[in-house]
Order: structure tokens, then C-alpha cells, then sequence
């Protein structure tokens, strides 16, 4: 169990540490989109109550598992479709200039 | 080769994948072009690491009782993503909400994996399982009733006012105490069945207690908070069952909730304590019953287009009105018009304005606005002396020049939008009536400033259609 703690605190605080610089980097233009695809990756808590629906030790861990899975999996697909959506609307002027010429307006 | 596909060191290796691949799914993440990149990558560790686990299962579980598990694994799966396709395709002015929600069931989940792993060790869960197990429950259980409330308040199903009572951070404090020494005392006895209930309760009541005093305005910092204990939720429930790839994961979420909450505190000037115990609401309202009626300036939408057509540079600051009125789309045939007739349109996005991190950039890039048009306030607020037209659209706190210059406002010290530096302030606002935090904006008296009195919505398809005619 000590070893495991310790290793357990070790990946903690690197992963910590990765998502401090991450996310530092993201454009606020973005933060929307972050906070959803955070949650669908956080909803990864899936494979814990898929382990505990398979081993089925007892009704309670079993009912509970379920419960669990169902709502980590709604957060899954929700999450990715909607992250997905938003991200499809993000269109720079510049490749795509819809309104013609007036893309980049007069800067005087 | 069955041998390697079931064992240790197999799965650990698909999470290990995983675990690099949701890193990536971020670093993509960082700019536009990039971005849905981030999303296959992220989907890729998804689908791996849940193929995975399945497979380990079935190799190493009993043939008999593997098939009747599978089949209500794959059944929770089906029902998950029933409701989950409906929540992924909720309309962009509902995102807050649906954030919050997503964040409730995410804790759901974190929190009855914990149950059931406490009852199922009973009396020989060890301290330091058992501590990081309270953790998982507590955090869990805060966010679930925390993030019900305020996808409540965003839905406005709930009152968005603050409410308050006499001795409520005493209550709410000594009922976190109480939670702690409970978690405590299952620390040292594992064998208090009946204690764990009152722990997971007081936990619960505590997330209601959390978010009841806290108003519409200062959503976006709670919604970060949120996130940022989904994820330390789901750290801990990592360590509960020694799996790496969800102490990755949860440390990634926590560390990303904790980044936004940080900027969000830092652009409405408070500390994470002044928001979770301030009762903003309060304070100004007491400030705002002090005013006066004053004069102040109104244009018609003829005379608004007009100013607006004879300028060279323009200005758009949205706010959560816009979001309200659903003004996005006129505010985008307003920029195409603009735009065509040679104005540089371009919009001002106060990193609090709406309610939730990066809520008008999502509104205004449903409406087709290009992203490089969008611009942070930090980048924009040196051009305004150089600013046509300024034109507010729904916001109030976030331009406030009192935030500046009067040490008595409830906001003083907060960054706000230098619009005041710009020749021509205009304000499309309902009425007179101070907005959500209860504070006068000084602004509207100024000698530059006009208000345009109507909804939004309306009134921006009316400077639309004078433009169209001129």
C-alpha cells in the first residue's frame, strides 16, 4: 500500500504539473470548449464502475456500478459532441472570407 | 499471447496510451486550428481505455457470470449515451447550464464508486484508502448537490439572487468540521457503517449551502470551482482504486478548473473566498438605493445607425444580455453590415462576461463571427482612445469606470473595458435599472455616452435595417 501511495502521488503531482502548463497555454477564446472536453475526459471515472459492474460482489456495488456508468457515459458522449459542435463553429476571417474583400478592413 | 492481453501490465500499458493521448486531446486544444484534433485524440484514449478494461474483465472474470455482467454494462452504456446525445446537442445559449449538470453527473459517478467501495471493504479498508476514500465522497458529494444548484440558477429554475441568512458561513463552516471529523473518525474505525451516510449526507447539504448565497454574476468562478472538484474528485477515486490513467485525468481536470477559477477571481478582483462567502448581492444593492435619478442621453435606432455608418472603427461589448435576448445573430448581420461598408468592426470580450468562462466566444462563433475578431480585453483596452464607437450590448459591470476611480464601489479594483476612452460610448439597455450585481454604472451619465433603450435583440435588426436602407 505504501508503494502505492507514493507512486499514486508521483503521477499525481506530474499530471498536475503537465496540466498547469497545458492549460496556461489555451486561448480564453477557447474556454468554453476546454470546460467540455475536461468533463467528457474526466468522465474516464467510467472504467472504475465498469471493473465494479464486472466483478459483482454484491447487489449494492452492483446497482450502484450501473448507476455510475450511466452517468459517466452520458458525460462521455455529451461531452465530445458538444466540445465537438462549438469547435466546428470557430472560423477564422482568413481562409474563409465570407464577406469578400472587407475580410481585413481598411486599417487607417 | 491470451496470457500478456489479460494481464497487469497489458491494461497498464492501453491507460499508459490514454493517459499520453488526453494530454495531447489539451495541448491541441489550445488554439482554434488545432482544436478538434484534440477531440479525436481525446475520443481515441476513450475508446481504448473502456475496450481495455472490458476485455481485461471478460479474460479474467467467470464465463457464466461474465455474460450477465457484460449485458448490463453494455445496457448502462446504451442508456448513458441516451441521455447523453440529447446533452450534446443542447442549444449554445444553454451551455452554461449543461456544463454544470455535466459536472453533477461526473461527481454522481465519482461518488457512488466510493459508496459501494466502502461497503464492500467494510471493516478492513486501510487508513490511508479510507482517507482518500472520504475525500472522493466529500469532494463528490459537494459537487453533485453544489453544481445541481447552479445549473438550477442558470436554468433559472431557481432564483438567481444571492440568498442569505444570518450566521450562514458560521453554519456552513461547522458543517464542514463535523463532515471532516467524521471522515476522521472512519479513518481511525472503518467499522462505523451508519456513521458514513451522515458523512455522505452533511457533504450533500453542504454543496446546496455552497451555491444558495452565491448570485448570476458570479457564476462563472463558481462553475470553474466545480470543475476544477469533479476532477479532484476524480483524482482521489485514482488512488482509491490504484489506477493511474483516472489520477492523470482528474489531476488534469482539477488543474484546469483551478487555472479558470483563478483568472476568472482575478478579473472580477476577489479572492476565491470572497466569492464562495461574500454575498455580493448585498452590499450592492444597499450601494445602489443611494442614487439619484440623473439625465442621461437617448438615440433612436436611426440616429445609432448613423453614428455608427459615419465611423471608422468599432467597437462591440457583449454581455450576458446578449446571451439573454439571443442578440447573436443580429450582432453578426450587424458586423456584416458594418464590415461592407468598410468599418472595422471588431468586439471587446471581457473575460467575465456571461456565465461561464469563454460564453460569448461560443455565442458569437455560433452566429458565424470570424475568431480573430474576437479580442481579449488585456489586448483591446490600449485602442480605445483610437475607438469610434463603442457599442455595449447587454453588459454593465465589466465597463463600469467606476471599478477605477471610486474606492466606495462594491467593484473598485475590478479590470473593467476602457470604453469611456472612445469618443461615442452607446448602450443598448432595457431600462434604466442597474444590472445583475446591483451597482450603478457611472458611464451611463457621461457627456460621450448615448442609451439606446429597447430589447437587444430588436434593436439591433432596427440599426440593421436603417443600414440597409442608407
Amino acid at each position: 500500500m505504501g508503494t502505492a501511495l507514493v507512486d499514486g502521488l508521483f503521477v499525481f503531482m506530474l499530471a498536475g504539473f503537465i496540466g498547469f502548463e497545458v492549460i496556461k497555454r489555451i486561448s480564453p477564446l477557447l474556454h468554453t470548449p476546454l470546460m467540455s472536453i475536461t468533463n467528457a475526459l474526466d468522465a474516464i471515472a467510467v472504467v472504475g464502475a465498469i471493473v465494479l459492474v464486472g466483478r459483482h460482489e454484491s447487489k449494492l456495488s452492483f446497482i450502484l456500478g450501473i448507476l455510475a456508468v450511466i452517468a459517466a457515459t452520458s458525460n462521455i458522449v455529451g461531452g465530445f459532441l458538444i466540445t465537438d459542435r462549438m469547435l466546428k463553429m470557430f472560423k477564422s476571417s482568413r481562409p474563409n472570407p465570407k464577406t469578400g474583400a472587407a475580410g481585413t478592413p481598411a486599417k487607417s | 499471447m491470451t496470457e500478456f492481453v489479460g494481464s497487469q501490465s497489458f491494461i497498464g500499458l492501453i491507460y499508459l496510451i490514454a493517459s499520453a493521448l488526453f494530454i495531447l486531446a489539451l495541448r491541441w486544444m489550445n488554439a482554434p486550428p488545432t482544436a478538434r484534433r484534440g477531440i479525436l485524440a481525446g475520443e481515441t484514449g476513450m475508446v481504448l481505455a473502456i475496450g481495455g478494461t472490458l476485455l481485461q474483465l471478460g479474460i479474467e472474470g467467470k464465463l457464466e457470470h461474465i455474460a450477465i455482467s457484460y449485458g448490463w454494462i453494455f445496457v448502462a452504456l446504451g442508456i448513458g449515451t441516451a441521455i447523453g446525445v440529447p446533452l450534446g446537442l443542447v442549444q449554445m445559449t444553454a451551455v452554461p447550464q449543461r456544463t454544470a449538470l455535466s459536472h453533477a453527473f461526473g461527481a454522481f459517478c465519482v461518488t457512488l464508486v466510493g459508496t459501494a467501495e466502502y461497503y464492500l471493504g467494510g471493516t478492513n479498508i486501510p487508513p490511508f484508502k479510507m482517507s482518500v476514500l472520504c475525500c472522493e465522497v466529500i469532494l463528490g458529494g459537494l459537487t453533485v448537490t453544489g453544481s445541481l444548484m447552479a445549473a438550477g440558477k442558470l436554468q433559472e429554475v431557481l432564483p438567481q439572487r444571492p440568498i442569505t441568512f444570518k450566521g450562514q458561513n458560521l453554519f456552513n463552516l461547522s458543517m464542514l468540521v463535523v463532515a471532516i471529523g467524521i471522515a476522521v473518525y472512519l479513518v481511525r474505525h472503518p467499522g462505523a457503517p451508519h456513521l458514513y451516510p451522515v458523512m455522505v449526507g452533511i457533504a450533500l447539504v453542504f454543496g446546496v449551502m455552497l451555491v444558495i448565497p452565491i448570485g448570476g454574476a458570479d457564476m462563472p468562478t463558481v462553475i470553474s470551482l466545480l470543475n476544477s472538484y469533479a476532477g479532484l474528485s476524480a483524482a482521489a477515486m485514482g488512488f482509491v482504486l490504484n489506477n493511474k490513467l483516472l489520477i492523470v485525468a482528474g489531476a488534469l481536470d482539477g488543474s484546469s478548473g483551478f487555472i479558470l477559477s483563478v483568472i476568472m477571481s482575478k478579473a472580477m478582483n476577489r479572492s476565491f473566498t470572497n466569492v464562495l462567502f461574500g454575498a455580493f448581492g448585498q452590499v450592492a444593492a444597499a450601494a445602489a438605493g443611494a442614487q439619484e435619478a440623473r439625465p442621461v442621453k437617448s438615440a433612436s435606432p436611426e440616429e445609432a445607425a448613423g453614428i455608427l455608418a459615419a465611423a471608422s472603427r468599432v467597437v462591440v461589448v457583449p454581455g450576458y444580455g446578449m446571451a439573454v435576448a439571443q442578440a447573436q445573430h443580429k450582432v453578426r448581420e450587424l458586423y456584416d453590415a458594418l464590415t461592407k461598408r468598410g468599418v472595422d468592426v471588431r468586439f471587446a470580450i471581457h473575460p467575465v462576461a456571461g456565465r461561464m468562462p469563454g460564453h460569448m466566444n461560443v455565442l458569437l462563433a455560433e452566429a458565424d463571427v470570424p475568431y480573430d475578431r474576437l479580442m481579449e480585453m488585456d489586448d483591446i483596452n490600449g485602442d480605445f482612445p483610437q475607438v469610434d464607437v463603442s457599442l455595449i450590448i447587454g453588459a454593465n459591470d465589466v465597463t463600469n469606470p467606476a471599478a477605477k476611480t471610486d474606492k466606495s464601489s462594491p467593484i473598485y479594483g475590478m479590470p473593467v473595458l476602457d470604453v469611456e476612452r472612445s469618443h461615442t460610448v452607446m448602450v443598448i439597455k432595457r431600462s434604466m435599472n442597474p444590472g445583475f450585481a446591483g451597482i450603478d454604472n457611472p458611464l451611463y451619465y457621461m457627456d460621450q455616452t448615448l442609451m439606446l433603450f429597447g430589447d437587444a435583440k430588436v434593436f439591433v435588426s432596427n440599426i440593421v435595417k436603417e443600414l440597409g436602407h442608407g
